[in-house]
């Protein structure tokens, strides 16, 4: 090992300052720019989240208008979506593949650059129409027809921002694609790979799969805006409808593709603080995998109240309930791995143990959702807006937070300040229910999302939900603080960090040599995940 | 310490669930769906609390065993990890089991939609239209049909900075100025179809909501147990109005239903004269300023002055900048004139209100508001916000322009 050092440090001519992050083609290095990129995003789009929470704190108008209320909560969609949670988990994607599997980088380094550093533009873009005359994008993130060809001069260029972060998506994942399937250390069989990994796998192959078709229905958009066609005009003979059904197309899988590498960390992190291998590996890896398959086949359950034929309704109320057999094993076997281990409570354990109780209540509104006759009753509601803030901000956000706090030993060289890490974890946990539970409540007592402005009868929990939006929203910078804190110094980290950790990751020096593993570690069963 | 604080949140958690069923007292912090008054609304309620019961359960269960592992398993209290990694048999039985329970929750739920999608044989047949931001209600059977505003109380409270506070109207934001009347005990067909955008009918209380989306009509159906108001609003998102046009359903007998349906249709023939005689400028202003409040001072302010960027001033005079699609149309009606509105000629001005512009959220009223009530709007416009032209366009100018763009 440390021979393979000293020979590294010799390679390890870089550029320093601001051209080593522009030209950089390091798995380290860009992974590091997708996570504060994703970071400084989910500052962004939760600024226009407490602009939302501050306007509902009361009925009647107080801050803004609502042309202006609805292009928070469009742009505070795509922001979260496309800025936050995405370029958030391609970023432990690039930290941690090549050293999870035994490889020196990614199998593309200079298209992993420009994938990354499309972003930035993208956002620009889209964030510089709110300076636009007639303001922002106001259609909802979803821009259903006929309301988003209503946009003023924001429109095109929101579709081109969007084409620009999907064309993003699919670099990334055809980089992990091929880097995955070639550059594999000896021994490391497909059945052997960290399940964070295999999420991976499979994550990628929906994003292929899944992005174009987004590109597909905003270039209708375009061309119906701007070239006269009518695939989404009725009185031009188009549907408006098959929009919805286009973009849902993209936005189921799109769902998973923000929360399987979610699992994935989470099935990392529960091991390690339990002592004892991961339950069920196989059945793990062959329920992200039935999730995936599946997730192409549900799409019409976020469009119940179209209108569909009765055979439609039931065709995906059924496939819809079905998820909920694969992702029901994935809670049992985490389930299962804490169950007669040894464990301990560090941050990560935290917030992995968070994840499972808090995703699970995302995942029982959704299995009440999938409820086609009593979905009548939710959809558009407050009610999907807290299902969906369960599975992404207690789910997704929180298993990147955890991921964080498990990893951030092994990237920086220092452990990060433990009392800190609890705070942080204490007060997003309680604040985040404080902030999303009430919501049930409002969505079944009749409260629509995207209102800026509601009857007296909604007052009480939009406050407490505000109150808890505010905390959650500060809470967050403790986070940012202690990343800094732990960048600059702190106590060494040993190579293995945590005492339950195993895999090729944890062989490597905190923080890892520039390039992971010139010379491939050798796999065996025993070296294996765990 | 943490397991302490876990424990006590959870518990917190089951008591807020276990108040869902308490009534009244708990109003301005409601737990939950409305049971309704329509057998439909009952079934639907009766799904939605087994499916939450049924959460509840296996929350309960999954929750408590790994509470549970998570105080007895730790190694601060010595716990040594086993080595255990699979099980066939634990794996088969929690598989297996969550299928048996979900083909329980099918089975109702596929009767409860069967139920609902049979919309044969209805008593009466309603016709609802979305515009932005106003529903319009088509008794087609009857031959009659109006607009259902959001109340002028509740959208002067509504205006940023009004001054007014929402509190002192208990209805705010959910009352109208024509409520939709129905017979109760009647098979209600309600067909939905939106004129501009995707709306969303939802009358919680009936147990259901229906997209209205512009070329489809979908069809739903309701049969309404007792007397009653009824409110609901858009539920899906549709412009900046999406919040303010709520929809009033007001339940009464057979009796009452037919008096109202005669004095409806005593309206529509009194309405019918008013096109054929002329009309005195005061006349329209008043009528004008009436009708411009309810409709066009949503985008256009009650003063007139628009809204930067977004919708433009009627005050002739004014600065405006907006996007070039915009700019452009305004110019070629000779609306605009070096950066400022001007008040254009009286033909555009009605072509303008009748077909609206294309790529501008003008919408076309020629369908919306009868003749009287464009040719008043106009003439108000045209003399109000410090515009003093002077003109008076009559309903039968209307009439007259309204042959003229069909014939184009």
């Amino acid at each position: 090992m440390s021979e393979a050092v000293i020979h590294e440090e010799h390679h390890d001519h870089h550029p320093t300052g601001i051209k080593r992050w522009l030209f950089t083609t390091n798995h380290k290095d860009i992974g590091t720019l997708y996570l504060c990129f994703s970071l400084l995003m989910f500052f962004v789009g939760g600024a226009m989240a407490l602009v939302i929470r501050a306007e509902l704190f009361e009925p009647g108008l107080q801050f803004v208008q609502p042309q202006f209320f609805n292009s928070m909560t469009t742009l505070h969609g795509l922001v979260m979506i496309f800025g936050a949670i995405m370029p958030g988990l391609v970023g432990f994607a690039n930290w941690l593949i090549p050293m999870m599997i035994g490889a020196p980088d990614m199998a593309l380094p200079r298209m992993n650059n420009w994938s990354f550093w499309i972003l930035p533009f993208a956002f620009t873009l889209l964030l510089g129409t709110l300076l636009m005359p007639g303001g922002g994008p106001a259609g909802g993130w979803t821009m259903y027809p006929p309301l988003m060809l209503q946009t003023g001069d924001a429109f095109p260029f929101v579709i081109f921002a969007v084409h620009m972060m999907g064309i993003s998506s699919v670099m990334g994942a055809i980089n992990i694609i091929a880097t995955i399937f070639n550059m594999r250390a000896p021994g490391m069989t497909f059945m052997r790979l960290p399940l964070f990994v295999w999420t991976w796998v499979i994550t990628a192959f929906l994003l292929i799969a899944a992005m174009p078709v987004l590109a597909g229905a905003v270039t209708m958009l375009l061309t119906d805006k701007f070239f006269g066609t009518s695939f989404f005009n009725a009185a031009g003979g188009g549907d408006p409808v098959m929009y919805q059904h286009v973009f849902w197309f993209f936005g189921h899988p799109e769902v998973y593709i923000m929360i399987l590498p979610a699992f994935g960390i989470i099935s990392q992190i529960i091991p390690t603080f339990s002592r004892k291998p991961l339950f069920g590996y196989e059945s793990m890896v062959y329920a992200t995998a039935a999730i995936a398959f599946l997730s192409f086949f549900v799409w019409a359950h976020h469009m119940f109240t179209v209108g569909m034929p009765l055979v439609g309704e039931l065709f995906f109320m059924y496939s819809t309930m079905l998820i909920a057999v694969p992702t029901g094993v994935k809670v049992f076997n985490w389930v299962a791995t804490m169950w007669k281990g040894s464990m301990t409570f560090e941050t990560p354990m935290l917030f992995a143990v968070a994840f499972v109780v808090l995703f699970t209540i995302g995942g029982f509104s959704g299995l009440m959702l999938a409820m086609a006759p009593a979905d009548f009753q939710y959809q558009d509601t407050y009610f999907v807006v807290a299902h969906f803030h369960y599975v992404l901000v207690t789910g997704s956000a929180f298993a990147m937070m955890g991921g964080a706090y498990y990893w951030l030993p092994k990237w920086t060289g220092h452990m990060y300040d433990e009392t800190l890490g609890k705070w942080h974890f204490w007060l997003s946990a309680i604040s985040v229910n404080v902030l999303y539970f009430p919501m049930h409540f409002l969505g079944l007592a009749g409260m629509p999302r995207r209102i800026p402005d509601y009857n007296v009868q909604f007052t009480g929990w939009n406050q407490v939900a505000t109150v808890g939006g505010f905390i959650f929203g500060f809470s967050q910078l403790l986070f940012v603080y202690l990343v800094i804190k732990c960048i600059r110094g702190g106590a060494k980290a040993t190579d293995n960090v945590w005492e339950g950790a195993h895999g090729l990751e944890w062989t490597l020096p905190s923080p890892p040599p520039y390039h992971s593993f010139t010379t491939p570690p050798q796999v065996t069963d025993a070296t294996a995940h765990s | 310490m943490s397991v302490i604080k876990t424990k006590k949140s959870l518990l917190g958690l089951v008591s807020v669930l276990g108040v869902f069923f308490t009534g009244s007292a708990w109003a301005d912090y409601a737990l939950n769906m409305p049971r309704g008054v329509t057998s439909l609304s009952h079934e639907v309620y009766g799904l939605h609390m087994l499916t939450f019961w049924i959460c509840v359960v296996i929350g309960l269960l999954v929750f408590g065993v790994m509470f549970w592992s998570i105080l007895h398993h730790r190694k601060s209290k010595g716990a040594v990890a086993a080595h255990f990694h699979h099980n066939t048999k634990a794996e088969l039985i929690w598989t297996i089991i969550p299928v048996i329970i979900l083909v329980s929750m099918a089975v109702p739920a596929t009767k409860v939609l069967i139920n609902m999608e049979n919309v044969g044989k209805p008593d009466l047949t309603i016709k609802v239209t979305g515009y932005q931001w106003r529903w319009h209600y088509d008794y087609v059977d009857q031959g009659f049909g109006f607009f259902s505003n959001l109340a002028t109380k509740s959208s002067d409270i509504s205006k940023l900075d009004s001054g007014k506070n929402p509190d002192t109207d208990p209805e705010y934001l959910r009352e109208v100025d024509n409520p939709l009347v129905v017979p109760v005990h009647e098979k209600i067909r309600i067909l939905t179809t939106g004129a501009d955008v995707i709306h969303s009918w939802w009358v919680p209380d009936l147990g259901w909501k229906k997209d209205a989306i512009p070329g489809f009509v979908n069809q739903s159906w309701a049969k309404i147990d007792k007397p009653g108001v009824y409110r609901g609003q858009c539920a899906e998102l549709c412009g900046k109005g999406h919040a303010y046009m709520p929809i009033v359903v007001k339940a009464v007998s057979q009796d009452k239903y037919q008096d109202w349906v005669k004095k409806k249709l005593a309206e529509k023939k009194q309405a019918a004269a008013g096109v054929n005689r002329q009309w005195s400028k005061d006349e329209l202003m008043k009528h004008g300023e009436k009708v411009f409040n309810s409709i066009c001072a949503a985008c256009h302010q009650q003063n007139g002055q628009g809204v930067a960027g977004m919708f433009p001033p009627l005050a002739g005079g004014h600065k405006f900048s907006a996007s070039q699609e915009m700019v452009s149309r305004l110019k070629k009606r000779g609306f605009y004139k070096d950066g400022k509105i001007v008040l254009g000629p009286v033909s555009e001005h009605m072509d303008i209100v009748l077909n609206g512009i294309t790529g501008t959220p003008m919408a076309a009223f020629s369908k919306q508001l009868n003749d009287v009530q464009i040719a008043s709007v106009i003439t108000y416009e045209r003399n109000s916000f410090g515009n003093d032209t002077g003109d008076v366009v009559q309903p039968s100018d209307i009439q007259k322009a309204k042959k003229a763009s069909s014939g184009k």
